[in-house]
């Protein structure tokens, strides 16, 4: 038996920067939050703006279906080899935090099979504020909760909107009709989070995606530097 | 060797991909054949005394240095099912992935680059064991209890059953988990001068077909 972590042999193992190959692996970002918040619609608007630029991929955890993954081949958002889905036995979290196996096999999958890529956005199956991915399975998160979800979840806090590296609060469109006010929302979050950054988007808007894709732009200039 | 590593190997939180599959558990309950604790119980034990008894012995098998190329042909032989074959390759590769991360050896090396898509689960069960430095029995016991914990963790979730009446079916199977263990030992020492032919070739044909049946559903819970 030897001790050391060469780990030769086809299959990289967890978070290693490089592929057996000695390249380097895609970067890759995992998406969390609450049912329905607007995940599956942010990864969407993210392949549309970076399909271009960059060499993308998804894979998506569905709870019991497969309808992330067949919204995003119905919107032919990418090609159909770039998008894989994971099946999570009932435990959304489980499948990003505890035991990553599947969609470790997913991301190695996409990058054996459609050739180097330089993004792989991994969705979670809608769950609790405590979701968060593994740093063996993902190199960066963004939480994606909605204004519908109610103004006094950033005050709340839990893992995802505490420590994520992004928080998206997604739908502003939505907040005179529900009530939510963003400036309490606003607040409320940076007192969380300190530091880190909160995008406040509506994918119904002009604007869209745009600040969430050039933050995704950075973390991957910051991953190829 | 570390007994206590049995422990690591065996815990249902070992991060290999157990927890999305059902063990079949899934098409039983919805076919209306597992309804409670009783029935669960009826079921694990058939699962235990066919697709348990086959698994512990190539498990066994392998710790005992037999061709894991050769046990792995065997695991195919004894699985009718191509969704079952293809869910053994796919566990494999993800315990693989854990064992090779827990206990770095260049047997489970050699064994990723002969089936980059996964060996059967319990040809790399065995040789994960073998690199913890677990003997024959350790890995029997271990693919044994995987046979029965799997489909009684996920009746938990699928029937919201009393989680403390799945754990008293185990308990209940522990005396029949034991002789399937020993056997399985012994048909694997065999196995080390008569071939993979010395095998169990127990098999459930209600296991295999409906499994073939629910790799078709378009809404499910587990992915087994
Ligand atoms: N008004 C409005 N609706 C939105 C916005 N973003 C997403 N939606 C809608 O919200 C609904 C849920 O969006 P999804 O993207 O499916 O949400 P999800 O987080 O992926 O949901 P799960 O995967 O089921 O947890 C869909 O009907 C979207 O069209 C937004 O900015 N404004
Ligand atoms: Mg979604």
């Amino acid at each position: 038996m030897h001790l050391d972590h060469s780990h030769d042999g086809p299959a990289a193992v967890s978070a290693d920067a490089r592929r057996p190959d000695g390249t380097r692996r895609a970067l890759r970002i995992g998406l969390g939050g609450p049912v329905g918040s607007g995940k599956t619609a942010t990864v969407a608007a993210l392949c549309r703006a970076l399909r271009d630029e960059l060499s993308l991929a998804v894979v998506t955890n569905d709870i019991y279906t497969r309808e992330d993954a067949e919204f995003l081949l119905r919107e032919a958002v990418l090609p159909p080899e770039r998008i894989t889905a994971v099946e999570t036995g009932a435990c959304p979290h489980t499948a990003i935090r505890d035991d990553i196996s599947a969609n470790l096999e997913a991301v190695e999958d996409l990058e054996d099979e459609v050739g180097p890529l330089d993004l792989i956005l991994v969705e979670s199956g809608g769950d609790n504020l405590t979701a968060t991915f593994s740093r063996g399975l993902v190199d960066a998160q963004i939480f994606v909760i909605d204004v519908a979800g109610g103004d006094d979840i950033p005050r709340k806090g839990g893992p995802g909107v505490t420590t994520a590296d992004l928080l998206v609060v997604n739908k502003t469109d939505l907040a005179p009709y529900v009530g939510s006010d963003l400036g309490r929302m606003a607040a409320d979050a940076k007192a969380q989070r300190a530091e880190l950054p909160v995008v406040f988007q509506s994918l119904r808007a002009e604007s869209g995606v745009r600040d969430v894709a050039d933050w995704v732009r950075k973390q991957l200039a910051a991953w190829t530097a | 060797m570390s007994r206590a590593a049995l422990l690591v190997l065996a815990d249902g939180r070992f991060p290999a991909g157990g927890h999305a599959h059902s063990g079949g558990a899934e098409a039983a309950v919805k076919a209306g054949r597992v309804t409670g604790a009783a029935s669960l119980e009826d079921f694990c034990r058939g699962r235990l005394h066919t697709a348990g008894r086959v698994s512990a012995a190539l498990a066994a098998a392998a710790v005992l240095g037999v061709d894991p190329v050769r046990l792995d042909a065997a695991a195919d032989a004894r699985t009718p099912s191509p969704a079952l074959r293809a869910t053994a390759r796919k566990l494999g590769r993800q315990l693989m992935r854990a064992a090779r991360a827990t206990w770095p050896s260049s047997e489970l090396d050699a064994l990723a680059r002969e089936f980059p898509k996964g060996a059967h689960q319990p040809v790399v069960l065995g040789l994960a064991a073998r690199a913890a430095g677990l003997g024959a029995l350790d890995a029997a016991y271990c693919a044994a209890y995987e046979s029965v914990s799997g489909p009684a963790s996920a009746t938990v979730r699928l029937l919201s059953l009393d989680p403390f009446d799945a754990t008293g079916v185990l308990a209940r199977l522990a005396p029949e988990l034991d002789l399937v263990a020993d056997q399985a030992v012994e048909a694997a020492r065999e196995c080390v001068d008569a071939g993979v032919d010395a095998l169990p070739a127990a098999s459930a044909p209600l296991l295999e077909i409906s499994a073939e049946a629910h790799a078709a559903w378009a809404v499910r819970l587990f992915a087994s």
